[in-house]
């Protein structure tokens, strides 16, 4: 199994921290990304999420080379959650471990940034409005706006 | 009756295209963009044809590859185009043609040329739609210039109503639908969906839906048999059949689970994927 991976249960974040462990690292890196209860101002339920893996999970692959090779890392893994999500749990996680601690954080940063900006992955968010959304794409409806997007990519 | 003056071709390219927010010469059906088309189309009538285009589009490559006329005056629409083309050519009439009207067969042309009644101003079909001249399918003769100046001196510029109060030989189209024009995203599937059902359906293109397409299409996936030259027209089609909010612009396309630019060629057996915007983590 590659180092990008999907899962459909909860993250276990000690087993993945555990295969990152090595006796040349000194530094180890982790961000989770959580299901938060709150977006742009409306209360949030629950979260779904959906990707096509196929491509997914070769871009996600090409993203932790990216950074093994260009921060010099010596493991690096990320896994994402699929399906329904409830408030609090890991969406997302992503491990780095290094000889030293200023590669780690570099590459993790780099990672996260990555898999949010090209990995097609979607992001579903139910509200307790009964409202739901899919994130960056509701506001690109046509009939167009004259502002250029962000597609923003805050955690 | 006088010889007829020779007849050169028009191509109105120089539109701003708001409605379609893509310029509509490029717009492509089976991968060929409309203003080759129409073109070539016209070619096979007239003396000459040209490309119009604004003052500040002579270098744009689409129109480049053709001989243009630049507009000698800005901001008049199309009566602009056609006063430059007589000045370019005073001893000619011109067959002025849209870019816009994909569904346009060479029957249509050649029945107008067929029908040209030099003796009048200008030969135009009556439109199926509303029985109102159609000005940008039709032929002016040399002797419409001096009018045409005047009625734009005038501070008017509408073509159609110039013909409605000029003396002009109407002819009823051979193909109603040949004139409908395509001004909105909308109107262009709707025309790509025409035509590919008009023609031979060579490809098996599988398609699969993620997330907010999924829900609009109202299926994960399906099997076409399309004549799409690539994803963009592939896209444009689908737009027609289901009510998906998303332009081309917001979206990648990945063939065969590979990102892929919205020209590559689409072969027979390929599966495509449009990517909405990405929202992990």
């Amino acid at each position: 199994m590659g180092d990008f991976r999907f899962t459909r249960a909860p993250i276990d974040a000690t087993r993945l921290r555990a295969a990152l462990e090595h006796p040349g690292c000194g530094g180890f890196a982790v961000f989770e990304g959580w299901v938060r209860d709150e977006s742009e101002g409306e209360r949030v339920t629950h979260l779904e999420y959906e990707a096509f893996e196929a491509l997914a999970l070769r871009e996600g692959a090409c993203i932790l080379g990216e950074a093994r090779t260009r921060f010099g890392v010596t493991r690096a893994a990320c896994e994402h959650r699929l399906g329904d999500l409830a408030i609090g749990e890991v969406a997302v996680w992503v491990g780095v471990s290094a000889p030293h601690r200023d590669e780690a954080f570099s590459a993790c940063r780099y990672i996260i940034d990555e898999v949010k900006r090209r990995v097609p992955i979607w992001k579903k968010e139910h509200y307790e409005s009964g409202d739901s959304g899919w994130v960056n794409c509701e506001r690109c409806a046509s009939p167009p706006h004259e502002h250029a997007h962000a597609h923003e990519t805050g955690a | 009756m006088r010889t007829a003056a020779p007849l050169y071709g028009l191509v109105l390219a120089g539109g701003r295209s708001t409605r379609m927010r893509r310029d509509k010469a490029a717009l492509s059906y089976a991968g060929r963009s409309q203003l080759e088309r129409a073109v070539e189309l016209l070619a096979a009538h007239v003396l000459r044809a040209y490309v119009s285009v604004r003052a500040d589009q002579g270098e744009e490559p689409l129109r480049a590859r053709f001989a243009t006329i630049a507009d000698r005056i800005e901001n008049v629409g199309p009566v602009a185009g056609l006063l430059s083309a007589q000045a370019t050519h005073p001893e000619g009439a011109w067959l002025v043609l849209a870019c816009d009207l994909p569904m346009l067969d060479d029957a249509t042309l050649a029945h107008l040329v067929r029908g040209r009644d030099p003796e009048r101003l200008a030969t135009a079909y009556r439109s199926s739609h509303d029985g109102l001249p159609e000005p940008l399918c039709a032929i002016y003769e040399p002797r419409s210039h001096e009018p045409l100046s005047a009625y734009l001196a005038a501070g008017r510029s509408c073509p159609r109503k110039f013909l409605l109060q000029s003396e002009v030989r109407l002819l009823d189209e051979p193909n109603p639908r040949a004139l409908d024009n395509v001004n909105t995203p909308e109107e262009y599937g709707a025309a790509m969906a025409a035509l590919d059902q008009s023609g031979a359906k060579d490809k098996h293109i599988s398609v699969q839906y993620y997330a907010l397409l999924r829900e609009q299409a109202g299926r994960r996936e399906e099997t076409l048999l399309t004549r799409a030259h690539d994803a963009r027209e592939l896209y444009a089609l689908l737009r027609a059949r289901y009510p998906f909010s998303l332009g081309p612009e917001h979206l990648r396309v990945a063939i065969n689970a590979e990102f892929a630019e919205w020209s590559t060629p689409l072969k027979d057996g390929d599966a495509v994927v449009f990517i909405p915007p990405v929202a992990g983590g």
